[in-house]
């Protein structure tokens, strides 16, 4: 099995929800607590397994907002679970679901150093580094009921923007998605093979434009009525 | 990348500690000079040892959970960092051997000369591997090159044959010898650093916003970090150098680290006093340590992709 995630970019808005959801589950979760550092304060910081940047792809008129959420990528060939000196960074054989032992963990920020996708975060209260579990605690967990077996962020999504699954089963529905839709993997020129997909934007005809501005008889004759009656 | 000054230390304090103690076995075991007294090899063994381990404390001081540090020594069949410590500390009864029976002048020369031969095996090894930690990473292209290694070989053997000269020049031996080794480091390190300076200089393939987002056909422009205020990963991998400040600090690199003990060693000839040794060596070491801590400042990790910058 190699579970992982499928993030749509094309429906993704950018709400952040996903990382609220995350940071909410897994701060009561196997590597929680997460600290935050001054959450009230002026320099609001803290721990955190998913964050969203957006981006502005093309230059305008031709530009587009892209919401882009990462986390961890659980890469295939995962190179901060190479680096670890102590064996605080494994990769499960049964799932590919990379974790760190928080009690092995000595705090050297060193694989967060071979991470080219910012997944992993020190946390300064425990002293440790914690990263996206893929709520380990969560999708096989047998008390909750089976459509709820999903990572907090993937549950969460209003736009239904992610997807989790196997991907190592052709007829997934991550698979399919990513042979249908052309998903891709960030840098791959590292060669971290990372199990994350991610759905570029839909080829869509352009909405017209150069119409604006120049009103039809109907919103002529709108504007008229708007004119003589007094509201 | 952030320049942490408990790494920055470690690597300048213990590649010196190692050079020195190489240097100080080859010339001990080929008579260099006249060969050194037990006087000067255990007093240079001893400088070594120190540096060595003042180093090796320091670099604890960078891990958040030190408890666990042990642990460091259980992953050396993958990890360069756990190979660093797990030859480090072999290294050190072979040192303490060596250096040991020295000072006593007792048991046999065969013993003495076979513990050193094996301690500076593991000398070189130890920092080779210090070098790896950073040479490996393939996500700072100023680091994922041969010159790294390199010049952290060059480097902790030239500030170690400066220390060797000031022990050798008490007027037991023929100091000569001691100081051409300064002089030939001295310049296999500068033109290595040179090198490595021009490497990172010159654009060669890197990695993009644009593969960093799979946005390969448009340009692409960060829009919105997400984040309030700093995170981790900006406290980390965020710090930027001023162009201008780099190149001041290149300047001090070159001009203390290489270019003034050059030029005082080579007006004061092969018999420079103590005194004035000591002056060159503090100034190489400040130039070594600047070195240091640019090598940390100018490394651009890919994340900074995802937080503004266009390549790395």
């Amino acid at each position: 099995m190699r579970l992982g995630l499928v993030i749509d970019l094309d429906v993704c808005v950018g709400c952040h929800a996903c990382a609220i959801a995350c940071k909410q589950w897994n701060a009561s979760g196997t590597t929680g607590p997460l600290a935050d550092y001054q959450p009230y304060g002026a320099e609001p910081s803290g721990v955190w397994f998913n964050r969203i940047r957006h981006f502005e792809v093309g230059e305008y008129p031709h530009n587009k907002t892209i919401n882009f959420p990462m986390s961890c990528m659980h890469c295939e060939d995962a190179a901060c679970v190479t680096v670890c000196p102590t064996g605080a960074s494994y990769k499960r054989a049964e799932d590919g679901i990379v974790l760190v032992d928080q009690d092995k963990c000595m705090g050297c920020n060193y694989c967060s150093w071979a991470c080219p996708y910012g997944a992993r975060e020190l946390d300064r209260a425990s002293g440790t580094m914690k990263k996206c579990t893929l709520c380990v605690d969560r999708i096989y967990d047998e008390a909750i009921p089976i459509e709820e077996r999903q990572p907090a962020c993937v549950l969460t999504c209003p736009a239904h923007a992610r997807m989790f699954g196997d991907f190592d089963d052709p007829d997934s529905a991550v698979s399919r998605a990513v042979r249908e839709r052309e998903g891709y993997q960030l840098l791959p020129e590292l060669g971290y093979n990372p199990t994350n997909h991610y759905l570029p934007p839909r080829k869509a005809p352009p909405i017209p434009t150069d119409q604006v501005g120049k009103p039809g008889f109907k919103e002529r004759l709108k504007t008229f009525a708007n004119k003589i009656v007094k509201r | 990348m952030h320049p942490a000054f408990s790494v920055i230390f470690f690597t300048v304090s213990s590649g010196a500690g190692f050079g020195l103690f190489a240097l100080l076995y080859l010339s001990d075991l080929l008579g260099v000079g006249g060969g050194l007294t037990p006087r000067q090899v255990s007093l240079a063994g001893g400088i070594a040892l120190v540096l060595i381990i003042a180093g090796l404390l320091s670099s604890v001081g960078h891990l958040a959970n030190p408890k666990n540090a042990w642990r460091a020594f259980s992953r050396w069949r993958t990890s360069w960092l756990s190979r660093e410590g797990v030859f480090a500390v072999a290294f050190f009864p072979f040192a303490f051997g060596y250096v040991g029976l020295s000072f006593l002048g007792t048991g046999s020369e065969a013993l003495r000369l076979t513990l050193g031969a094996v301690a500076t095996l593991l000398a070189w090894i130890t920092v080779f591997s210090t070098s790896m930690i950073y040479a490996c990473l393939k996500t700072i292209r100023q680091w994922n090159t041969p010159l790294v290694p390199a010049n952290y070989l060059a480097l902790g053997h030239y500030t170690g044959a400066l220390i060797l000269m000031l022990v050798a020049v008490d007027g037991q031996v023929d100091p000569a010898p001691y100081y051409h080794l300064v002089l030939a480091f001295l310049v296999a390190a500068a033109a290595l650093k040179a090198l490595y300076y021009f490497w990172i200089g010159s654009p060669v393939a890197a990695s993009t916003i644009q593969t960093a987002t799979g946005f390969t056909r448009a340009q692409v422009k960060l829009f919105d970090a997400g984040h309030t205020h700093g995170t981790f990963l900006t406290q980390e991998f965020g710090f930027q150098l001023a162009r201008r400040w780099a190149v001041l600090l290149r300047a001090v690199v070159f001009v203390a680290g290489f270019l003034v003990p050059f030029l005082w060693l080579v007006q004061a000839g092969p018999t420079v006093s103590g005194g004035a040794g000591a002056v060159v060596a503090l100034i190489a070491l400040l130039g070594v340590l600047a070195e240091r801590w640019l090598f940390f400042a100018e490394a651009r990790h890919v994340v900074n992709l995802y937080h503004g910058a266009q390549r790395c």
